[in-house]
């Protein structure tokens, strides 16, 4: 008993700072993609070749680089002879729409998602998810469980997972949604009582990713149900998954 | 021994006409011998069509002599079944049947094993062992689960409070990612490989670059090497100490779940610093490493173990000495060697029960030649031991990335990695790679302009299913959790 008080004591007090302070990102972390203005050369495909899920094009108004397909692996931008794609460390990158997702030249360099009162009335309290892992590669899902660990401590937000679709407000899905899940994914959001909200997490869920094409998957959530929050990332970093959940019940960190 | 096998080392190519194709009954019985008593096992086992003729190809791992045997056999549609006499083929053999429809006669329960959304029933709905008579009652359980977990259907055959038998029926993560991967290597190629399963991105496509590059000849560099090891070392350790807190939560021994949690993420948060992601994403690529790591980078990520290593040591060590816990985990879910040698376990699991099994040590490959790791092999095979053989690879790995990060030469040479992959026409080639969970097995054939004509992946999930099922026998329906984690298997790396 007395080692784990001596224990308690060296381990100490680590949780993160957050909403405080913002999370110190790794210095090769990629994060809100910045593109700078004017039409691409027409004949330049550089980007659009080595992006793996078509998350980047340009045309005559410039480049548009869409973060529900985009997994943030950075070829896009070491490609482009022109520098013109830079991916910044900025974290949040929580929606409410799928089009706020899409950036072009024009999304300039703020991205902020504004607190939606008719949402923040119903969960700005307290916000239960039932979670639904609908055919990922589960690292959503790992860095999810991140968040309730001490180093972010999701608890003190009045974010919870819980054990019954009864109990929540929301379905949070990770994964493209394969073929063989969508029976249990809708069971799921029937179970759950209205109002609800539908969180798409990562890439998968909000198109599919690299699994859009795949004859065994639906290509995400947009076919099956509409979220109502969605967190790119492949997979979001915790730091992105908690500022936009936090964002969504209302609460702006900052 | 004998000749007549195609044997490769570690990562191996071989030209397809070099592939033996002998008749079944040969294929047979050099398997089931060489199995059952020289103790090779089955790294993979799977059916390709060439040329209008159904090919069964066998690949055996031996660690007694470090090498790979292969063998091919021509089959019509349906053949003798091996599992009878060999059961690690079983779930080899279930897939064979439900991916290619050839027909292994006499298995004994053919059941769908991935519920391919287009030809099977709906997932889960097959038939079950079932239970009858007094006390006799069945306990289901998922797909969908009270926390943040993947998706698999358990069904717990039980009486009164004891679990008789459990079956696990998968396929619910299905995405397709081998027939994805047909036609490649393409620019989607590497990234799907990452996430065959996300707690080891980094095996699977160190797995994967080691296989193309064997049979492109590309040769990454011995620094680019020891980068791979310093992921690999770093995905392992933060997957282990990640379980070791987990079942600290599961006995409700809160101190120690508590700080592994944070520490796990400690152990992220470094592969991070390597490379922006924290599953390693984009850091392992065809030809060497997507990123540099200066001798700086080194030194920050040294002087970031030195102050979580002692706050990991301080909370495994209160753990394995409070009794309370090791009451809990002791003769707990045991899978004896006898069952794990039968079963084809690998990995930590196997390890965990007496066999004798890592890859890095057995068919060694990238850094693991000149930087040698030492094989932790325990007995007993229950939770315990699947928890201690978690902290005796912890250690390991840290000394292991200790010397990697302080022998990182003082100027980095320049990091480069081919981005077109030319692969020679009509080959096979396979690849080994110890995940933190076990064995990674990836087997390429190409056609005859160098694409893809199959890809098989074999994730060490694949194999130890069964092992968990195994180790829920008589034990009480309430220690599911418990032996579960002492797995942590994946369910998506064995949907692929």
């Amino acid at each position: 008993m007395i080692k784990s008080f001596i224990a308690r004591l060296k381990q100490g007090h680590q949780t993160g700072k957050f909403p405080h302070k913002d999370p110190v990102m790794p210095d090769r972390f990629l994060g809100l993609p910045e593109l700078s203005e004017g039409a691409c050369p027409e004949t330049c495909s550089a980007c659009m070749d080595v992006c793996p899920t078509n998350a980047i094009s340009h045309d005559a108004d410039g480049l548009r680089l869409d973060m529900g397909r985009c997994l943030f692996c950075g070829k896009c931008q070491s490609c482009c002879a022109e520098k013109r794609i830079s991916f910044t460390s900025q974290h949040d990158l929580g929606t409410f729409t799928r089009e706020g997702l899409v950036r072009t030249a024009k999304s300039g360099c703020s991205y902020d998602i504004q607190p939606d009162k008719a949402i923040s009335k119903l969960v700005g309290r307290s916000l239960k998810l039932r979670h639904v892992s609908a055919g990922g590669c589960a690292a959503c899902e790992l860095d999810f469980n991140a968040l309730n660990t001490l180093a972010w401590d999701l608890a003190r937000f009045n974010i919870e997972v819980v054990a019954s679709p009864r109990h929540a407000d929301a379905v949070l899905v990770t994964g493209s949604v394969t073929k063989n899940m969508l029976l249990a994914l809708k069971k799921t959001y029937e179970a759950v009582p209205k109002p609800s909200f539908v969180i798409a997490c990562g890439t998968c869920a909000i198109s599919g990713g690299l699994y859009a094409d795949s004859d065994q998957t639906c290509g995400g959530l947009e076919e099956v149900l509409k979220p109502d929050l969605y967190i790119p990332g492949c997979p979001p970093h915790p730091a992105t998954l908690l500022d936009a959940l936090v964002r969504f019940m209302g609460k702006k960190p900052r | 021994m004998e000749a007549n096998f195609l044997t490769l080392s570690n990562p191996g190519v071989a030209a397809l006409g070099n592939l033996p194709v002998v008749p079944l009954d040969e294929l047979r019985r050099r398997v089931i011998i060489n199995v059952n008593e020289e103790g090779w096992c089955v790294s993979s086992f799977f059916g390709v069509e060439l040329g209008g003729r159904n090919l069964l190809i066998c690949v055996l791992r031996d660690d007694s002599s470090s090498k790979l045997h292969l063998l091919g056999c021509e089959v019509g549609k349906s053949y003798k079944s091996l599992t009878a006499e060999c059961a690690a083929f079983h779930l080899f053999e279930r897939e064979l049947r439900e991916s290619t429809g050839i027909e292994p006669a006499g298995h004994p329960w053919l059941k769908p094993i991935r519920f391919n959304a287009d030809e099977s029933p709906d997932p889960g709905v097959t038939d079950y062992f079932a239970l009858g008579g007094e006390g006799a009652h069945e306990v289901s359980v998922g797909p969908v689960y009270a926390g943040l977990n993947e998706s698999g259907h358990f069904r717990f055959q039980c009486v009164g409070e004891y679990v008789h038998l459990l079956e696990i029926s998968l396929g619910y993560q299905h995405r397709g990612i081998e027939s994805m991967l047909v036609g490649g290597p393409t620019k989607k190629t590497l990234p799907i490989v990452e996430t065959i399963a996300g707690d080891s991105s980094t095996s699977h496509a160190g797995a994967y670059c080691q296989l193309v590059e064997a049979m492109s000849g590309m040769q990454p560099s011995k620094y680019a090497q020891m980068i791979r090891g310093i992921a690999w070392e770093f995905e392992r350790i933060a997957n282990h100490a990640g379980d070791l807190g987990a079942l600290a939560g599961n006995v409700a021994y809160l101190p120690t779940r508590s700080y592994c949690g944070r520490i796990r993420d400690d152990f992220l948060d470094m592969t991070a610093c390597l490379c922006g992601n924290r599953f390693g994403r984009g850091l392992i690529v065809p030809g060497g490493v997507g990123y540099d790591v200066g001798k700086a980078r080194a030194q920050e990520l040294i002087a970031r173990l030195d102050k979580v290593v002692p706050d990991l040591e301080n909370a495994l060590d209160l753990m394995f000495a409070e009794q309370s816990v090791l009451d809990r985990f002791k003769n707990l879910g045991a899978v004896s060697k006898e069952t794990a040698r039968e079963i084809g376990l690998v990995g930590m699991a196997a390890r965990a029960s007496g066999l004798s099994c890592d890859v890095r040590t057995h068919l060694s490959y990238g850094v693991y030649g000149e930087h040698p790791v030492e094989e932790v092999v325990l007995n007993g095979g229950d939770v315990l031991a699947r928890a201690r053989i978690r902290y005796d690879e912890i250690r390991q790995s840290l000394s292991s990335l200790y010397l990697l990060l302080s022998s990182l030469p003082e100027v980095s040479p320049c990091v480069s990695a081919t981005r077109d992959i030319s692969l020679p026409s009509d080959t096979i080639g396979v690849s080994l790679v110890e995940s933190w969970r076990g064995e990674v097995c990836h087997v390429a054939l190409t056609d005859g302009e160098g694409r893809f004509m199959k890809y098989k992946i074999v994730d060490p999930s694949f194999h130890n299913w069964f092992g968990l099922a195994m180790s829920m026998r008589d034990e009480q329906v309430s220690h599911f959790p418990l032996c579960n984690k002492s797995f942590n298997l994946s369910c998506c790396g064995h949907d692929l």
